[in-house]
């Protein structure tokens, strides 16, 4: 499975919810469909975006909160999925896209490579109530549908190919893009 | 040594007269009162992380979603921090607002506290971060207050040191 059409296969169910991504491919890849002024990359601070997440979801129950994670990210903050699980706002869909790989700093291989770290059995020792696994599009977007429709916090492990995006960059500086997402959620959801 | 649990009160009035609803923290000896006191507040919305670097993602969002919000943590756990708060806080320009116990310095009896004692306040000058150091019961308040207004209007990280002065009775 491709991640960049794995996210275009969810892309038009991300409109109504809030979106926090990590950086690099993942972030490229779902700026390049379009920007939306729900859309936040994080371009740094690898781990953190899970994080956000749930600082959004805490404070905003209803509405959805999604998160597209990676692998290398999550394994920098493993901590997080115990602080999902243990406040497991039913808001939040964590999606973490696992190609094994440090793929934006070189391809260098993960710990999650071959299969030898399982990520979605991590989530589930950590007490995520609703974890789900996915290798196939298909499956993938079974598993997203099932996350967006229920009323818990959602883990799903998607296996995809280290392959990214052939470009970088994007149309404002970063600041701009947390000014823009506060002021969407000041004048779109809480306003 | 003993916490104080007269000067913790006075610290959390401070955080609620700041409007604060919202905490992000991980537990140490000088915040225990300070964090009995937010869990048993029915308004308080107090958010345990597993190491003090997610609770700087955990303020973004807090602050992303309009919710005034503080971060409780130890000195450790500020140096524990730094990435999320140098490539997250101060790379997009996200207010935070840090009370941290400063363990390690001046009287420190535990050993193990005191390199970290001794660099925190270097750190923070290089860091360019604004910072305080609360003594005072009496000043406190007023200085959660403005730290916060700081962490605000600057959107830049702002701490305010909690000192054994305030912390130890």
């Amino acid at each position: 499975m491709l991640r960049s059409k794995a996210i275009e296969a969810i892309y038009p169910e991300l409109e109504d919810k809030l979106v926090i991504t990590i950086m690099g491919a993942c972030a490229q890849e779902l700026y390049d469909l379009g920007h939306k002024e729900n859309f936040f990359y994080l371009q740094h601070a690898m781990g953190l975006a899970s994080s956000i997440g749930l600082g959004v979801a805490l404070n905003l129950p209803h509405k959805k909160v999604v998160v597209l994670d990676g692998d290398g990210s999550v394994l920098m903050n493993l901590g997080t999925l115990t602080t999902l699980a243990r406040y497991r706002p039913n808001n939040l869909t964590h999606i973490i896209f696992d190609n094994g790989s440090l793929l934006s700093t070189g391809g260098f291989t993960s710990h999650t490579t071959s299969g030898i770290t399982d990520l979605a059995a991590i989530a589930k020792g950590a007490g995520v109530p609703n974890v789900a696994k996915a290798t196939t599009p298909m499956e993938f977007i079974e598993a997203v549908a099932d996350a967006f429709e229920g009323n818990e916090l959602s883990v799903i492990v998607a296996k995809v190919e280290a392959v990214g995006p052939d470009h970088f960059g994007m149309d404002f500086k970063l600041p701009e893009n947390a000014f823009r997402f506060e002021r969407y959620i000041r004048e779109y959801v809480t306003g | 040594m003993t916490v104080s649990l007269d000067n913790s009160k006075a610290v959390y009035q401070g955080i609620k007269d700041a409007g604060i609803k919202f905490i992000t923290a991980l537990p140490e000896t000088w915040l225990v009162y300070l964090l009995q006191l937010a869990d048993e507040d029915p308004e308080m919305c107090l958010i345990e992380v597993a190491k003090e670097e997610e609770a700087v993602g955990i303020a973004a969002g807090a602050y992303f979603a309009g919710e005034p919000n503080i971060l409780l943590m130890q000195n450790h756990g500020f140096l524990a921090a730094i990435n999320g708060i140098v490539s997250l806080a101060m790379l997009y320009r996200v207010p935070l607002c840090m009370l941290i116990a400063h363990r390690g310095h001046m009287g420190e009896p535990y050993p193990w506290h005191t390199q970290g004692g001794i660099v925190t306040e270097p750190v923070l000058r290089a860091l360019n971060i604004p910072f305080d150091y609360a003594r005072d019961p009496q000043k406190v308040g007023k200085q959660i207050r403005e730290a916060h207004t700081y962490s605000l209007s600057s959107l830049s990280p702002v701490a305010l040191m909690l000192s054994r002065d305030l912390m130890e009775d």
